[in-house]
């Protein structure tokens, strides 16, 4: 049987030490067995790795940042559609997620498939409302209160709302963990700096972080899900190894929280798991992690699975994975010619 | 007390607790108690077998294979009920 050809765009190019889910995902899609993939990278950075990554990435463009507006962004990938006919287009990046649900329909018009979460089921999973998630969804979760200023956090202990430890999150990225108010105010200030209001101060739950990536397929099915527990942990909290699980609380769990909000497109829950073996949601991540590239190694290609969905085919559950299966990420000095580097630096294009 | 039935022990004393994704080396008199805890013997059994092949006395043994089963419990590679 001849493999479908389709012209897939995708971002998240920064395969660097704390890697953007782009290129897991493309090495997924690159392994189908359906389909014959044109890979367009979509790029924010001259040095992002994946434009230079030739095995992975067919021909990249640059894009501006969606904090530039819609509109520049939307004339951009009109442009790159007009010389690609561009079928689906993934965006990788948390940031980036809104942007692209919002063009979802105008993207549709051009003839370009995406597979996002509704806007709704998109928010309603903010870090900042993971209290009214949980009740609303009959979730397990830590409380957590946004807060605009240190002095909110003063107030939140004083009150007995929370203990020291805490953390303190920003509302895309980046936790810490705080065991005074010298501390929550360093990190008060480092969090608001990067990732502006409002910040995001969560109960400590002792336990061992354990995730899931998983795909929905927006009618309360499962179509595939991964646990994994991270092995090797950087020192911004990224995953530099980590292992399948053979977990069926951790599935349930998961299936639970699809059929509740009916997710459309792939995830990651962040769990953590109590020595009483309770779990608990600390975060959904509305797309597929950098670690994606496991679980195609286990047995679900979820990327590909994702693509298909996005075409509007149906896509069969799966029901089992290789338990035990590790990943080790590393590092790679990839040498490239100044003409390539100038070339995307100038025209935007390579 | 019962292993865990998940785990998965290799014959060089590897162990993995699949549920978890830890995994453990084990010494081959590890190994061996881990073998016959599996196998479901009783104290007394594992007490005699080991006496018998190892030149240790009952009391002195006993004190390590405690020792022993407190780490299998802490790590939780027991059955939860345990």
């Amino acid at each position: 049987m001849s493999k479908h050809k389709l012209t897939i765009a995708i971002s998240g190019l920064n395969n660097v030490d704390s890697p953007g889910p782009g290129i897991p995902v493309i090495r997924g899609i690159r392994e189908s067995v359906d389909i014959d993939p044109r890979i367009i990278g979509l790029a924010y950075e001259n040095l992002e790795p994946g434009p230079y990554m030739r095995e992975f990435v067919d021909k990249t463009y640059k894009v501006p940042y969606p904090s530039e507006g819609v509109d520049p962004l939307i004339e951009r990938i009109r442009y790159i559609h007009e010389r690609e006919q561009i079928d689906v287009l993934i965006p990788n990046f948390d940031s980036e997620i809104f942007v692209f649900i919002k063009l979802a329909d105008k993207l549709g018009e051009m003839g370009i498939h995406t597979f996002l979460p509704t806007l709704s089921q998109f928010e309603e999973r903010h870090k900042s409302n993971l209290p009214q998630y949980g009740e609303k969804h009959d979730i397990t979760v830590p409380d957590s209160r946004p807060v605009t200023s240190f002095e909110d956090i003063e107030d939140l202990v004083r009150k007995g709302t929370f203990s020291w430890p805490l953390l303190v999150k920003g509302k895309f990225y980046d936790a810490y963990m705080a065991r005074s108010a010298d501390q929550a105010r360093i990190y008060f200030n480092t969090v608001s700096a990067k990732w502006g209001l409002p910040v995001i101060v969560q109960e400590f739950i002792k336990g061992t972080e354990v995730n899931v990536v998983a795909l929905g397929d927006g009618s309360g099915r499962t179509v595939g899900a991964v646990p994994m527990r991270k092995q090797y942990i950087t020192d911004k909290g990224k995953a530099w190894g980590g292992i399948t699980l053979d977990d069926p609380s951790m599935l349930d769990f998961t299936h639970h929280v699809m059929a509740a909000t009916r997710w459309r497109g792939g995830m990651e829950l962040e769990l953590i798991r109590t020595p009483q073996n309770e779990l608990y949601l600390i975060e959904i991540n509305p797309r597929l992690p950098a670690w994606v590239y496991l679980a195609v190694a286990a047995g679900q290609n979820l990327p590909e699975a994702l693509i298909k969905l996005a075409m509007g085919q149906k896509v069969p559950a799966w029901t089992r994975y290789d338990v035990g299966k590790i990943f080790i990420r590393y590092s790679f000095d990839m040498i490239c010619d100044l003409d390539a580097f100038r070339k995307l630096s100038t025209t935007g294009e390579l | 007390m019962k292993i865990k039935k998940s785990l998965a022990i290799s014959e060089t004393g590897f162990v993995f607790d699949p549920s978890t994704g830890d995994s453990y080396t084990l010494n081959p008199i590890g190994l061996e108690i881990i073998q016959l805890l599996r196998e479901g013997k009783s104290r007394e059994d594992i007490t005699k077998a080991m006496t018998r092949t190892f030149d240790v006395d009952s009391l002195t043994f006993e004190r390590y294979y405690f020792d022993f089963l407190g780490m299998l419990k802490q790590m939780q590679l027991v059955e939860s009920d345990e």
